[in-house]
């Protein structure tokens, strides 16, 4: 049930992928991105990792992509739909670099890990941290202990983000 | 201040502020220094505001009076404190050398320098000799460059020379002592480019400079090498190891011993060095006579006397100092024999004096060379200030009459005894005592150099026995030489008819007394000075008055502790000297009597000679023929060295830079700049502004590393 | 599962290159960024099963990231289009020297 949930989740992922780069119109590309997010997030869930899924859907999905969509309506590029491809040649090359890239890292990544598979024991314990302390426990639990001084940076970071953001988006009086 | 450890003395000696000798003419270079700058600045300021600054007030330089206290004031400090540790000394029975560490200089690996000095009988001759002579040369200058601008300036010069001059022979590692040796060549440098408005004088100081370098690069690879082998550089652990890590006549000992020649032949103007000397005669008098003749030039001498073990262990070295000395005290003789300016003759006679003494330290008789060195500080000093007294006058006559004359040519000169009584008697006095006659300082000290050379080539196991016959007989012909010009002199400038010109003699006339009283003390010391060291020989001859004259050989026993080690590895490889004469016989005080009747015999002929005969002036006078032009024109050994040595150096240099630097080295750098510039120009096409691009370059290089990372 | 989900990882990543590449609308370009993002977060969830929970520690920084980045990129975006009233980054040719 697990595998064939996974590739319907990868293939639409992927499918999703390729329509955010094909699509004429901008917000068809971001509704593709919505649905790569989401199905992402399906994998998250399958990977037991259900706060991810979650925190994918309502912040990625969700705030961000939104984000965007006020951007998109904002500078009103709704009906644009005339092509933005760059030329024969970069397309061609970008292609070559990508395909080979890609093909790179399929033959690394689907065949590389076999060492890993067998040593399950962090699963283990993450399965049991899951029990013990709940989805969002068992990531709150290290975030709130080993890593709150970068929590405490993303806080920062955030902050200098929307100041910086505030600044530059507004209309020069 | 504490004694280090090592040359801790035994005796009950504590030296009374040595430190304060070395700095008191330190402290006369920061005062005067000081005003010299500051005069300088308010010329500069008048000549920027279109005036011209006036250096005379009421007549008298308004930047004099500071200096005229504070030069020859510190020197006389100086002096007394010397004179009272002198005292101190005489009555310590001291054996070991006083080491006084003040702090580490350089410690670094290995070694370790202290900045330390060395107090023992031969620093304290030499600072004698330095102080001494120092502040007569410093009074005398009062009066002799009173007249100049550059007055502050000059005695600043002359202090600071002082004060490395004392490093030089005070310090107790050759570090200290390469320190002081720079820093004499330096004050020697700007004191003979004193007047550097003049051009040629100007590059007489630079050539000075730069043929002392030669000699100092060997100062600097004896230097390393001794450390090389020792790993220290302090005399007392180099001349107290050098017996048990040196091999007598070794190779490395002859390299260390022929390094430091080298740097002794460049500093004391001996063969093939000394072309610097003669042209030093530039700068002022008075510095001629304290740097280039007393003390300076005779810091070789000294050089080769401190490190006598080391010369001692190296038979070939010193055959080849006394080599060179007695070729140098030839071959400048000849040179000064037809020499027509009078500080010019004085430069070839230093040179040739200095010859013997390095014939002196070089055949083993490093007593007999340091007297010398003293005796000749005494008798050449008081020639030369005698010099620059006639100069002085001469100078003021020619300049009355606005006539260009060449106030140093002794064609123009002669008769001058009338209107410098004084210079005319105390210059007859040196001469004589540098021409060896009895009993003059210079006889007993140029004797007792010329006996001892007679005697090594005697000993019973002497190396090069015949070649030092040979140095033997030199000496002795260049003795008579020696004779014949100085009385040349003498009679050229003081004797015969006044060739300067009836309106000018009017002008001339005696030094002010602030000049003569000098030259009546040195005098005296040329006159007596040769009484501190008369072979036991000699004393009991006739020549000593059959044990009249006092002293005896007191600078004998007093350098013994320092010399002492050099002597006994002396006797050890060489056995005993000879007692007679190596060709003919005949003991020391037969020979002494020989050389005293000659040279005299000289001097008396030359003076009936030159006495009579009609001199032209400078202007009239046709050029030398034959030998004479060959001599006047000093072997044409400045001509030998433009052509073979300054020209290829010139020519190659030329090369160097125009193939070397501009076209192959500018063409690489060229070439690489030029290629850099081309690659970044086909660079910069990939950076179109394009963000794409700049994404498509990204994931390009991303594709790389990944590439590297699986394959 | 986890080679699949790589795999998975690794197609989404060259897709999202690919797009920056070869789009020139700044806003997709933007998005296909986001899609790279994406495609990282994928291989640390799938690592963490097999090396530790601070790979999705570390995915919510990368979120977290991802916000602020869009904010300010966007307000860049909005910017310049007030400007050049395009989104077309091949009018956008001042980044060179």
């Amino acid at each position: 049930m697990a595998e064939i949930l996974f590739f319907i989740f990868a293939a639409v992922a992927v499918g999703a992928a390729v329509g955010v780069v094909v699509s004429r119109s901008p917000v068809a590309s971001l509704l593709f991105m919505v649905t790569t997010l989401a199905s992402t997030a399906g994998i998250f869930v399958l990977l037991e990792a259900h706060f991810l899924a979650a925190l994918q859907i309502m912040v990625y999905a969700g705030a961000i992509m939104v984000l965007f969509l006020f951007v998109i309506m904002l500078l009103n590029l709704g009906h644009e739909y005339q092509r933005d491809i760059r030329g024969n040649v970069a397309v061609i090359m970008g292609f070559a670099v990508t395909g080979l890239m890609g093909g790179l890292l399929v033959r690394q990544l689907g065949g590389g890990t076999a060492g890993l598979e067998t040593n399950l024991g962090p699963g283990d314990a993450i399965d049991a941290a899951l029990l013990e302390y709940g989805a969002v426990g068992a990531i709150a639990r290290p975030l709130f202990t080993d890593y709150v001084v970068p929590f405490e940076l993303t806080g920062i970071l955030l902050l200098v983000a929307i100041v910086g953001a505030l600044v530059l988006a507004k209309k020069a009086s | 201040m504490q004694a280090a450890g090592l040359g801790e003395s035994t005796a009950a000696w504590e030296p009374v502020l040595p430190w304060l000798i070395i700095l008191l003419p330190l402290l006369g270079f920061a005062i005067n220094g000081a005003l010299a700058l500051s005069a300088a600045r308010k010329s500069a300021d008048a000549v920027r505001a279109g005036g011209e600054f006036d250096f005379f007030e009421n007549g008298r330089p308004r930047t004099h009076s500071l200096p005229t206290w504070v030069g020859p004031g510190v020197m006389l400090l100086a002096f007394l404190l010397t004179l009272v540790n002198f005292a101190g000394m005489l009555g310590a029975d001291l054996h070991e050398p006083v080491v006084l560490s003040y702090w580490s200089w350089i410690s670094t690996g290995e070694l370790e320098v202290a900045a330390a000095i060395q107090l023992d009988q031969l620093s304290m001759i030499m600072m004698l000799i330095i102080t001494g002579v120092g502040l007569l040369i410093h009074v005398f200058s009062v009066g002799y460059m009173r007249d100049d601008p550059g007055y502050p300036r000059y005695f600043a010069y002359l202090n600071l020379f002082i004060f490395f001059m004392l490093v030089l022979v005070m310090g107790a590692s050759y570090p200290i002592m390469f320190i002081g040796w720079e820093g004499v060549g330096l004050c020697s440098y700007l004191l003979i480019g004193f007047w550097f408005s003049d051009e040629a004088k100007a590059s007489a100081g630079k050539k000075a400079f730069i043929v002392n370098r030669i000699g100092d690069l060997g100062f600097l690879l004896a230097i390393f090498l001794l450390y090389l082998v020792f790993q220290r550089v302090d005399f007392v652990g180099i001349f107290g190891d050098a017996e048990s890590v040196f091999e007598y006549g070794g190779s490395v000992i002859t390299w260390v011993t022929l390094f430091l020649l080298m740097a002794a032949t460049g500093k004391s103007a001996q063969i093939p060095l000394y072309v610097w000397l003669p042209d030093a005669m530039a700068g002022p008098t008075p510095v001629s006579a304290l740097i280039h003749a007393a003390t300076m030039v005779t810091a070789g001498v000294y050089l080769v006397a401190r490190s006598s073990v080391l010369f001692a262990l190296a038979p070939l070295s010193s055959a080849m100092v006394a080599g060179i000395g007695v070729l140098t005290a030839l071959f400048a003789a000849t040179i000064a024999l037809k020499q027509n300016d009078i500080k010019k003759v004085l430069a070839y006679s230093t040179i040739s004096q200095l010859g013997y003494m390095f014939l002196g330290v070089g055949v083993g008789a490093y007593t007999a060379g340091i007297f010398h060195l003293m005796t000749h500080a005494f008798f050449k000093a008081l020639l030369f200030l005698g010099a620059g007294a006639v100069i002085h006058s001469m100078h003021h006559a020619l300049h009355h009459t606005k006539k260009d004359w060449d106030a140093q040519d002794m064609r123009n000169m002669g008769g001058l005894k009338a209107y410098m009584p004084y210079t005319w008697i105390t210059m007859w006095l040196a001469t004589v005592a540098i021409a060896g006659i009895w009993p003059f300082a210079g006889f007993f000290s140029k004797d007792g150099i010329i006996w001892m050379t007679g005697a090594m080539a005697g000993a019973e196991q002497a190396p090069y026995a015949g070649l030092y016959t040979v140095y033997w007989i030199l000496a002795l012909a260049t003795a008579m030489l020696t004779a014949f010009y100085m009385t040349r002199l003498m009679v050229m400038t003081f004797h015969g008819e006044n060739r300067t010109g009836s309106r000018e003699a009017e002008h001339l006339h005696e030094a002010p007394r602030i000049m003569w009283i000098p030259l009546a003390v040195l005098a005296v010391l040329s006159v007596f000075g040769g009484w501190i060291n008369v072979s036991t020989d000699l004393r009991e001859s006739i020549l000593g008055g059959f044990g009249l004259l006092p002293m005896g050989e007191w600078l004998h026993g007093w350098l013994e502790p320092v010399t002492e080690a050099a002597h006994l590895i002396q006797e050890t490889n060489l056995g005993e000297i000879a007692h007679a004469a190596p060709i003919f016989g005949g003991g020391e005080w037969v020979w002494g009597l020989i050389s005293f009747v000659a040279a005299s015999a000289v001097v008396l002929a030359t003076l009936r000679l030159l006495g009579s005969r009609k001199v032209t002036v400078a202007v009239d006078d046709a050029e030398p023929t034959g030998l004479a032009r060959f001599l006047y024109n000093k072997w044409y050994v400045d001509e030998f060295y433009h052509r073979w040595v300054v020209d290829p150096i010139l020519t190659t240099s030329r090369v160097l830079w125009r193939v070397v630097d501009t076209t192959i080295i500018d063409g690489t750098v060229h070439l690489v700049g030029n290629g850099t510039r081309a690659l970044g120009w086909v660079v910069s096409l990939f950076q179109t502004g394009q963000v794409n691009t700049y994404a498509f370059i990204l994931t390009v290089g991303v594709l790389v590393i990944l590439s590297m990372v699986a394959f | 599962m986890l080679a699949e989900s790589l795999v998975v990882a690794g197609m989404i990543f060259v897709v999202g290159t690919l797009g920056v590449i070869v789009r020139r609308n700044v806003i997709i370009m933007f998005l296909c960024i986001e899609l790279q993002l994406n495609a990282v977060n994928l291989t640390f969830v799938a690592f963490s099963r097999y090396v530790g929970i601070e790979g999705q520690v570390f995915v919510f920084f990368v979120i977290a990231v991802a916000a602020a980045e869009a904010a300010v990129g966007l307000a860049i975006i909005i910017s310049i289009f007030r400007h050049y009233e395009t989104v077309d980054v091949s009018n956008f040719n001042l980044l060179k020297w």
